[in-house]
C-alpha cells in the first residue's frame, strides 16, 4: 500500500515531495471551477490531502463546500481545473468509478434509501451476492452490518428496521458507518455530525481520530461547528464565495479567529 | 422477503416467538392481535384474505356454476394476462414510473410476428422478431423518459396511442388467424392451461428479482430516493429503462399468449381496458404509486380477485357495468387500506 507513492507521477507534484506512507498525498484539486447556469460555486479552488490527515472545511451555507465535495465523488463534473489521485491526474467520470478507486462519502443528505432496512442501507450499492449468482446474501449482510454499528459505537435498535424509521443522529451514524466501513483511501464527510446529540457527536469525533491514527486514510470534514473542527482537524481551509480564502495548521488558529475572519466580511458590507 | 420474521424479533409489537416468550413477557393476545400484525408485516396478506373471501361468496352465491373446471378456466383467462403485466407494472411501479401503453403493446405485437411471418420469416424467428420489437417499444418509453426527463405518464401515453393506430393500420383493422400451429402453439397458449403456468413462473421470476437480488434494491432505491440512490453510484436511468424493457416485452408476450388461445389476432382486443386493469391488480396487490416499495405477488393476488369478481358477477347475472363500478370502488380502498397499514408498519417498526 505504501509503495504505491513511489508513482513517477507523483514527483511533479510540489506537496508529494514529502515522501511515500503517511503524508504521501491522497488527493490534490488544481484550479477546479463550476458553474450551475448563472452561479458560480466553485472558482479556481486549490485544495490537498494526505494520508493520516484530517482537512476542516469550513464556509458560510452556500459558499460551495458541497459542491466541491460531489466534485470528488464524481457526482459533478468539474467544468475546469483537474483532480490528481495518489498522484495521478484522475478525471473522475462517476460515482461508481470515484467509488472503486476508494473515495467513500457521507453526504449532506445522506444519500440513504428511507424503505430499505438498515443493513441494506449500509451495503448500498456494495451488496453481498452468492458468487456468480446474482442472489442476495442477506444472513452476511445483516451480520456485518451489526458489525459496522457496533464498531461505530452508535445504538441502533435493529439492522432490519427501516432507515425512515430512525432518528436524525441515527442516521447519520448509518451513513458514517456505511462510508467508515470500506476500504476507503479517501473520505468526504459533509456535515456528519450536524444532527447528532453531544455524545454521539464525540464518539463520531473520537472515531475519526481513531481512523487518523490508521495513517492510511485522508479526510475532508465539513462542519459548522469550529471548535470541533479546530479539535479534530489537522488544518482548515476557509471556503468564501466559492474562494478558498484561508489554509492553516489548526495549531496555527483557534476558533476566535475562525469566527473572527467569518464575519469580518459582513462587518464590511455593513 | 426474508426479513419479514426477522423484524419480529426486535418489535414489541409482533407477537412472541414460539415458545420464546420469557418471563413477564406480554402474553399472546390471541389470533386477533397475531393475525393483525401479520397483515401489517406481510403487504399481499390482506389480499390473498379479500381473494379467498370473494371466492368463498361467489362459491355460495354462484352455486354450482362457481367451483368447476370450466370455470376456472374462465378466471384463468382473465386473470393471466393481467397479472403477468400487472407484475411488470408494479416493477415500474416501485422504481417510480407507470407504463400506460402496456395494453397497446399487447394489441401490436401479435401484428408484428404476422409481418415478419407475411414477410417470410420461419414462425420462432417471427415470433422473436416481434419480442424484440416489443422490448424495443420499451427502450424508446425508457429513454425518452430518462434521457428527455419527460414523465412517463405522458411518455407511455403518447406511445399508447401511436401503437393503437399502428395496430390499426397494420391489421387494417380486420382481426387475422394467428399464422402458428403445432407445438410451438400449445406452448404460447394452444394447452388450455399454457397460460397459468407462463403467469405463475413469470410472476415467480419477477418476484424472485425484486427481492433477491441486486436489481430488486435498485429498483426499490431508484423509486424511493433517486438522488440519494444516484449518490451512492446507482446507475438510476439504467434501472428504469430496463424495467420499461421488461414491462414492453411482457405485454408483447403476453399480446400473442392470449390472442393465440383464442384462435385471433384482433386490433380491438387489449388497448387501455387490458392496461387498466394490470396497473388496478399491482394496486390492489399492494403496491403503491408512490415508488420505493412493492409487491410482484400482490399484482397476481389482484389480478386473481379481479378475474373472480368478474367471473363471479357473470355467474350471479349482474350487470357487466357493474364490474367497473367494484373495480373502481376496489382500486380506491386498495390505496386507503395500503397508506393505512403502511402507516402500522411504521408505528409497529418504531
Ligand atoms: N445542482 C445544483 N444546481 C444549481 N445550483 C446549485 C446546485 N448545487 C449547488 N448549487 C448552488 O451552488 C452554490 C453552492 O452550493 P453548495 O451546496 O455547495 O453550498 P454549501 O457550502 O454546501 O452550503 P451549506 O452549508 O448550506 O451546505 C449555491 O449557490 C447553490 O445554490
Ligand atoms: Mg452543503
Amino acid at each position: 500500500m505504501t509503495g504505491e507513492a513511489a508513482d513517477p507521477n507523483t514527483a511533479g507534484t510540489p506537496a508529494a515531495a514529502d515522501g511515500a506512507g503517511a503524508g504521501a498525498e491522497v488527493i490534490r484539486v488544481e484550479r477546479v471551477s463550476k458553474r450551475f447556469g448563472p452561479v458560480t460555486a466553485l472558482r479556481d479552488i486549490n485544495l490537498h490531502v494526505a494520508r493520516g490527515e484530517i482537512l476542516g472545511l469550513i464556509g458560510d451555507n452556500g459558499a460551495g463546500k458541497s459542491t466541491l465535495i460531489k466534485i470528488l465523488t464524481g457526482f459533478h463534473r468539474p467544468d475546469s481545473g483537474r483532480i490528481l489521485f495518489e498522484g495521478t491526474e484522475t478525471r473522475l467520470r462517476s460515482v461508481a468509478h470515484a467509488r472503486s478507486l476508494g473515495i467513500e462519502t457521507v453526504y449532506q443528505d445522506l444519500a440513504l434509501i428511507d424503505g430499505l432496512p438498515v443493513y441494506l442501507n449500509l451495503h448500498l450499492n456494495k451488496e453481498l451476492t452468492h458468487g456468480p449468482l446474482p442472489f442476495l446474501r442477506r444472513r452476511e449482510m445483516r451480520r456485518r452490518a451489526r458489525e459496522a454499528l457496533d464498531s461505530v459505537g452508535i445504538e441502533i435498535p435493529s439492522v432490519t428496521a427501516e432507515v425512515g424509521q430512525l432518528s436524525g443522529g441515527q442516521r447519520q451514524a448509518i451513513a458514517v458507518a456505511r462510508s467508515v466501513h470500506s476500504d476507503a483511501k479517501l473520505l468526504l464527510l459533509d456535515e456528519p455530525l450536524a444532527a447528532m446529540g453531544a455524545r454521539e457527536g464525540t464518539q463520531i469525533l473520537r472515531l475519526l481520530r481513531r481512523l487518523k491514527q490508521r495513517g492510511d486514510l485522508a479526510i475532508i470534514l465539513i462542519a459548522h461547528n469550529y471548535s470541533q473542527v479546530v479539535d479534530v482537524c489537522d488544518r482548515v481551509n476557509l471556503l468564501q464565495h466559492g474562494e478558498i480564502t484561508f489554509d492553516r495548521r489548526s495549531a496555527d488558529t483557534s476558533v476566535a479567529e475562525l469566527l473572527e475572519l467569518v464575519h469580518a466580511e459582513y462587518r464590511v458590507e455593513a | 422477503m426474508a426479513e419479514a420474521e426477522t423484524h419480529a424479533a426486535a418489535t414489541p409489537a409482533a407477537a412472541p416467538g414460539p415458545g420464546a416468550a420469557p418471563p413477564g413477557a406480554t402474553p399472546a393476545r390471541g389470533p386477533g392481535a397475531a393475525l393483525l400484525s401479520a397483515l401489517v408485516r406481510r403487504r399481499e396478506l390482506s389480499i390473498v384474505l379479500v381473494t379467498i373471501a370473494a371466492v368463498v361468496y361467489f362459491s355460495v352465491a354462484g352455486g354450482k356454476g362457481f367451483n368447476t373446471t370450466n370455470n376456472y378456466h374462465i378466471i384463468m383467462q382473465y386473470a393471466a394476462p393481467w397479472a403477468i403485466i400487472g407484475g411488470a407494472e408494479a416493477l415500474l411501479l416501485i422504481c417510480g414510473e407507470i407504463d400506460l401503453s402496456a395494453g397497446f403493446v399487447y394489441t401490436f405485437t401479435p401484428f408484428v410476428l404476422t409481418s415478419f411471418y407475411d414477410a417470410g420469416a420461419t414462425v420462432p424467428f417471427a415470433l422473436i422478431g416481434a419480442l424484440a420489437v416489443a422490448a424495443g417499444v420499451g427502450l424508446v418509453n425508457g429513454l425518452v423518459r430518462v434521457l428527455f426527463n419527460l414523465s412517463s405518464f405522458i411518455t407511455t401515453l403518447g406511445m399508447g396511442f401511436f401503437l393503437e393506430g399502428m395496430s390499426y393500420i397494420q391489421s387494417r383493422g380486420e382481426p387475422t388467424q394467428p399464422p402458428i400451429g403445432g407445438g410451438l402453439q400449445r406452448v404460447i397458449g394452444g394447452w388450455r392451461w399454457s397460460e397459468l403456468v407462463w403467469a405463475l413462473a413469470i410472476i415467480a421470476v419477477l418476484q424472485i428479482a425484486l427481492s433477491a437480488t441486486r436489481y430488486g434494491v435498485y429498483t426499490q432505491a431508484a423509486g424511493g430516493n433517486p438522488l440519494s440512490a444516484a449518490e451512492s453510484g446507482i446507475k438510476v436511468g439504467r434501472i428504469k429503462i430496463a424495467t420499461f424493457v421488461v414491462t414492453s416485452l411482457l405485454a408483447g408476450f403476453t399480446g400473442i399468449l392470449d390472442q393465440v388461445r383464442v384462435g385471433s389476432f384482433d386490433p380491438t382486443s387489449g388497448g387501455n381496458t387490458t392496461m387498466f386493469m394490470a396497473v388496478a391488480s399491482a394496486v390492489i396487490g399492494g403496491t403503491a404509486l408512490l415508488g420505493g416499495s412493492g409487491t410482484v405477488v400482490g399484482a397476481l393476488f389482484g389480478a386473481l380477485l379481479l378475474g373472480v369478481i368478474n367471473d363471479g358477477f357473470n355467474l350471479i347475472g349482474v350487470n357487466a357495468y357493474a364490474f367497473d363500478v367494484v373495480i373502481g370502488i376496489a382500486v380506491v380502498v386498495a390505496m386507503l387500506l395500503n397508506a393505512y397499514l403502511a402507516s402500522l408498519r411504521k408505528r409497529a417498526l418504531r
